[in-house]
């Protein structure tokens, strides 16, 4: 761990100023992650900014219905809220399936959205990783890959986005709040909040520099079903292999006459293909609706069962749904 | 007492209330929970001691081109920057304790090149980050696979690497049933919750130098004598205190990297130094279980008695090391036939240094093994159990001696009835829900070994007594089975037994592993009980004849005397020894045990969750019913990891586990472990050792995996012969026999 300053701003102005002003600065609230990364020295800020006296830890209705939850609430106690139980099922059982309950208390819904991918090479500074080193490389390419990417990955970068709550956020359509040093505020709808790697994968978020996160909001509530299915290598405390957040409404028949469906495990960012979900409304056919997500999905090698795996949990997420 | 003989009655026999056998709570329990246990890395006995951290070497194999050690030097707090340029003059590699830093050439990943030692751990751990090695390259061997051609026979360690016994080949071919069969299993990881550390103390003296380490590790004076040799320094200069330790499972069974840096570096500045390996650094820097391919060869008659057997093993391990892993030794003595064939053979790669894990050899050789006996019941139409008790040894068929006790069948059978065996459908019946559901057995064994061990005992002015030796306690309950054999042959309550162990100043012990710990330092400490115990009666002038030593008194005859009067003002004290002697040639020792599991396969994902799981094993006296039962079902949990989860992945271009730390290298978690028990049969084995004991430590985790891997197998029909059994390789399975079923239709 390298030396590094701290930093406690009264207030959120003060918080996204000070980060502009140093731009070897970093937000901390849980520090589920980034104090880890910091021991390995994958992080190494000149400049820790603590926003957790910051008044952002409020989980408050809107005034259409929804939901806004504070960048601070931290993971437990989101999922534990009434009416996330109550009308945003999936993103409580999307919480609960992520990390361990120790960690849940302390981790924040904004350091969620912000959590860095568990590439194992990302993680080992004896080697090449364009994420942590631009233009060093990518190790995982052609190494050992159980755990990467199969879809929107680029030559740079395979790595994926590990967590289950930006899955479950992406199938609610929810909204990124933050402001940044100016002042000014802006809503970044969660699709466009996380990037695909690209040639600059060390680029996550369209985050600009300073800005901070102050809230995410969800439309009013979806009729349906919610689940989330995480299929992974032990039965708690393991990142997804794949996972499907699937808010389901069902049509006559075994046909759902609404799906929304966002898929972790698969991509830097959590996946959600619209025209999939079209396709399973339209045919039934959760088979045509995998067609459409896996569209372009390639494997890496030791990471290929993901393709068929998707397929097969996608199919059974659907039927679990039906049965609901 | 040399264990030339059956021991005949004890002390320790027939008394129904004692303290030996009792389930009673660690004595230790307390101390723990409280964090009043002091780990090595602790100790506040050294004073004022400076933090190292290791520094790895980023390659395989190559040369260290230059060390750029300036930037670190430099660092705030560094007080010494150890590399090969300026490492002190060391001894000579014993066992597989190796000097350190000895030179440019680079033999594995994680070789340790460089000891940073600062002010502070922060401090020590920011400037190792400045140490800047640059590298001529060489493409590194790395696959076991590939090496698989050119393997060696390999040293013998404690049994020879092969063995054979009649024609093999010519009563496989001519068998009418027969089984060839190749499994695999993975590098894995020990894992345990504490990391290897130490604190060295070395100081210069009139008599010469002497070295103190208060450091994690299982058998004190091999590491003594072994530590004594690379630091150039007579064994009794340098002592190894070890009070509690956190897991050790084989990684600590000898002293590893961390404990010479730190005392080259007190040597050097004059000063204690600590240090821990970081949970990454474990992985490299110390030592793991090499993968193994495993090639099993069966032939049988009709009715299933094996006419066949042969059982050959690869494995691995870096480059001048000769560890090999003992996987076919098991089978050498597992069941009958007339014919046989075990082979082992290593490969030097670039690959850390593989050692003793949990069972070595047993573990993973059971892993094939169990399996490769359930594929022949399978194809004999014969039930697994059955199929081993046709197979049930009179003697040892290797050895040609008897066993001391066998009781796999009463296992097996008691197992079987308590589990539910008899519901066991045909593979790929059973469902229930999304839950393709399946039941699995194995059988385990594993050797008992006996190991010479001193012990010292005093009573004291006060009644109390004391208990010395240098014997270890990592995490087994060593503390307490010697509390509960001292307390029960002097007849005082366990309040009033002091246990101090953990010390090189103390008599020489076995230490912990092998399953050879309790069994091993309990007789010594037996042993030394009866010796104090004639002498008390010899200095009170009574007769020994039908003594009885119960509530703090000796009664004989018709007098009786407080054990406070006969220590007098000095105390009493006595010593005791066990060796190993003709019993260990005479009889086959091992204990036995069975395993029943039930999984659920998820039929969609193929995720495979444990169910339930029962190990019903002898090990001789239990010494506590609850330590031994949580000893058991520790290696059972080691047996859902080796199944399903733990493998330690080789990128095969660098030579470094990828998935080093806790996150991605997967041990079971609380919810992989459901409803599992152990349970003991009784026995007594009075070839073993004066408790009549045997080892328990290792036993639980033979043949547990193999449990879950059959399990797998008559749920859904796949034999997966690759370890661990993730859920990609059931969909392999699944897709290959749907593109079977294709081809046919």
């Amino acid at each position: 761990m390298k030396a590094f300053a701290y930093e406690r701003p009264a207030t959120v102005q003060d918080a996204a100023r000070l980060a502009a002003e140093r731009p070897d600065a970093r937000f901390i609230a849980g520090g589920t992650n980034l104090l880890d990364l910091m021991k390995l020295q994958i992080e190494t800020p000149a400049t820790l900014i603590d926003v957790n006296r910051l008044p952002l830890a409020e989980v408050t209705d809107t005034g259409d219905g929804g939901l806004r939850i504070g960048a601070l609430v931290r993971n437990s106690d989101l999922a534990a809220h009434p009416r996330v139980r109550k009308d945003y099922a999936v993103l409580g059982k999307a919480l609960l399936a992520g990390a361990s309950g120790q960690l849940r208390n302390k981790a924040t819904t904004a350091g969620n959205l912000l959590q860095r991918t568990r590439c194992y090479y990302f993680y080992d500074t004896t080697k090449p990783c364009n994420k942590r080193e631009p233009g060093s490389g990518c190790a995982a390419i052609g190494g050992f890959n159980r755990i990467m990417a199969v879809l929107g990955a680029s030559e740079a970068c395979i790595a994926t986005n590990p967590s289950d709550m930006n899955v479950a956020l992406r199938a609610l359509d929810a909204t990124v709040e933050t402001v940044d040093p100016q002042g000014a505020k802006r809503s970044i709808p969660i699709a466009a909040f996380h990037r695909l790697p690209g040639d600059t994968p060390q680029i996550e978020t369209n985050l600009k520099p300073g800005e901070l996160i102050t809230a995410v909001t969800l439309p009013k509530p979806v009729e349906g079903v919610h689940l989330y299915r995480k299929v992974r290598d032990r039965a708690s405390y393991a990142f997804a292999t794949v996972s499907v957040a699937a808010i389901i409404a069902k049509g006559e028949g075994d046909q759902p006459k609404m799906a929304k469906l966002a898929f972790g495990g698969l991509a830097h960012k959590p996946w959600r293909v619209e025209a999939a979900e079209a396709a399973l409304v339209e045919t039934g056919s959760t088979d045509a609706a995998a067609d459409r997500v896996l569209e372009g999905a390639r494997g890496q090698g030791s990471n290929d069962f993901k393709i068929p795996l998707t397929r097969r949990t996608l199919r059974a997420t659907v039927a679990e749904a039906l049965r609901a | 007492m040399d264990m030339n003989q059956p021991i005949g009655a004890t002390p320790l026999d027939g008394k129904s209330d004692g303290l030996v056998g009792r389930p009673i709570d660690r004595i230790d329990g307390r101390l723990k929970v409280t964090g009043r246990a002091p780990y090595a890395y602790e100790t506040r006995d050294l004073k004022n001691p400076a933090y190292g951290f290791l520094v790895e070497a980023g390659i395989a194999r190559g040369r260290i081109r230059s060390l750029d050690v300036s930037a670190a030097k430099r660092a705030p707090g560094v007080l010494l920057v150890m590399t090969h340029e300026n490492v002190p003059e060391q001894g000579e590699k014993k066992e597989q304790v190796t000097p350190q830093l000895q030179g440019a050439e680079i033999r594995f990943h994680g070789q340790p090149i460089a000891f940073v030692v600062a002010q502070s751990f922060e401090q020590a751990r920011a400037a190792a980050a400045l140490v800047k090695a640059e590298y001529d390259v060489e493409k590194p061997e790395t696959s076991l696979k590939a090496a698989r051609p050119t393997a060696v026979e390999p040293k013998p360690a404690q049994t020879p690497p092969d063995s054979r016994l009649g024609d093999f080949d010519g009563a496989f071919a001519g068998a009418p049933v027969k089984l060839d069969v190749e499994y695999t299993t993975p590098v894995q990881i020990h894992a345990q919750m504490e990391p290897h550390a130490t604190i060295a103390s070395w100081e210069t003296g009139p008599d010469g130098d002497r070295v103190t380490l208060f450091t994690a590790n299982q058998m004190l004076n091999r590491g003594q004598t072994s530590l004594a040799s690379v630091l150039k320094l007579k064994p009794e200069n340098v002592r190894l205190v070890s009070h509690y330790i956190g897991g050790g499972f084989g990684s600590k069974l000898q002293p590893q990297p961390e404990a010479i840096l730190s005392a080259l570096a007190s040597k050097s500045l004059k000063r204690p130094v600590k240090v821990a390996l970081t949970r990454q650094q474990e992985f490299h820097v110390a030592t793991h279980r090499s993968d193994t391919i495993q090639r099993i060869r069966l032939g049988a008659d009709e009715t299933g008695r094996l006419t066949a057997i042969a059982h050959e093993s690869w494995s691995a391990t870096a480059p001048g090391d000769v560890f090999y892993e003992t996987s076919a030794v098991v089978t050498r003595s597992l069941y009958a036939a007339q014919n046989r064939l075990t082979r082992h053979r290593l490969a030097n790669l670039n690959v850390p240094i593989a050692s003793a894990m949990r069972a070595p050899g047993e573990a993973v050789g059971q892993l094939a093994f169990e399996c490769a006996m359930d594929e022949l019941a399978e194809q004999l139409k014969i039930d697994p159990i059955e199929l081993r008790i046709l197979n049930e040894p009179e003697q040892d068929p290797e050895k040609k001696v008897p066993y001391s006790t066998r009781q796999l069948v009463a296992c097996m059978r008691e197992g079987a009835q308590r589990f539910g065996w008899d519901k066991r459908g045909a593979p790929g019946a059973t469902r229930d829900g999304q839950w393709l559901v399946g039941m699995g057995m194995a059988a385990a064994s594993r050797l008992n070994p006996l190991m010479p061990s001193q012990a010292g005992v005093r009573l004291n002015p006060d009644g109390t007594l004391t208990v010395r030796m240098a014997m270890t306690d990592i995490g087994t309950g060593t503390y307490t089975i010697l509390a509960q054999i001292a307390g029960e042959m002097m007849g005082l309550p366990i309040e009033r037994i002091r246990v101090e162990i953990g010390d090189t100043a103390y008599p020489k012990a076995a230490g912990s592993g092998g399953s050879f710990g309790a069994g091993s330092a309990g007789s010594a400490l037996y042993v030394a009980c009866d010796n104090l115990r004639q002498a008390l009666l010899q200095s009170a002038g009574m007769n020994a004849e039908g003594a009885v030593f119960s509530e703090g008194r000796v009664i004989s005859g018709n007098r009786s005397e407080a054990l406070t009067d006969l220590a007098g003002a000095e105390g009493v004290e006595a010593k005791g020894e066990i060796k190993p002697g003709a019993m260990k040639e005479r009889y086959s020792q091992h204990s036995f045990g069975a395993h029943f599991a039930e999984v659920g396969v998820d039929i969609d994902t193929g995720e495979t969750r444990l169910r339930r799981m029962l190990g019903v094993f002898t090990g001789g006296r239990i010494l506590n019913l609850k330590t031994a039962r949580s000893q058991a079902l520790g290696g059972m949990i080691f047996g859902i990891g080796a199944a399903l989860m733990e493998a330690a992945e080789t990128d095969t271009r660098t030579g470094h586990f990828v998935n080093h730390d806790l996150a991605e290298y997967h041990v079971p978690v609380h919810a992989d472990v459901p409803a599992i028990d152990a349970v003991f049969l009784p026995e007594l084995d009075d070839k073993a050792n004066p408790l009549k004991s045997k080892g328990l430590g290792e036993v639980s985790i033979c043949g547990a995996g193999a449990a879950l891997a059959n399990a797998v197998y008559n749920a859904t029909g796949l034999r997966i012969r690759d370890y661990p059994l993730t859920l990609d390789k059931v969909l392999d399975g699944w897709n290959e026999r749907e593109g079977a079923t294709q081809r046919r239709t």
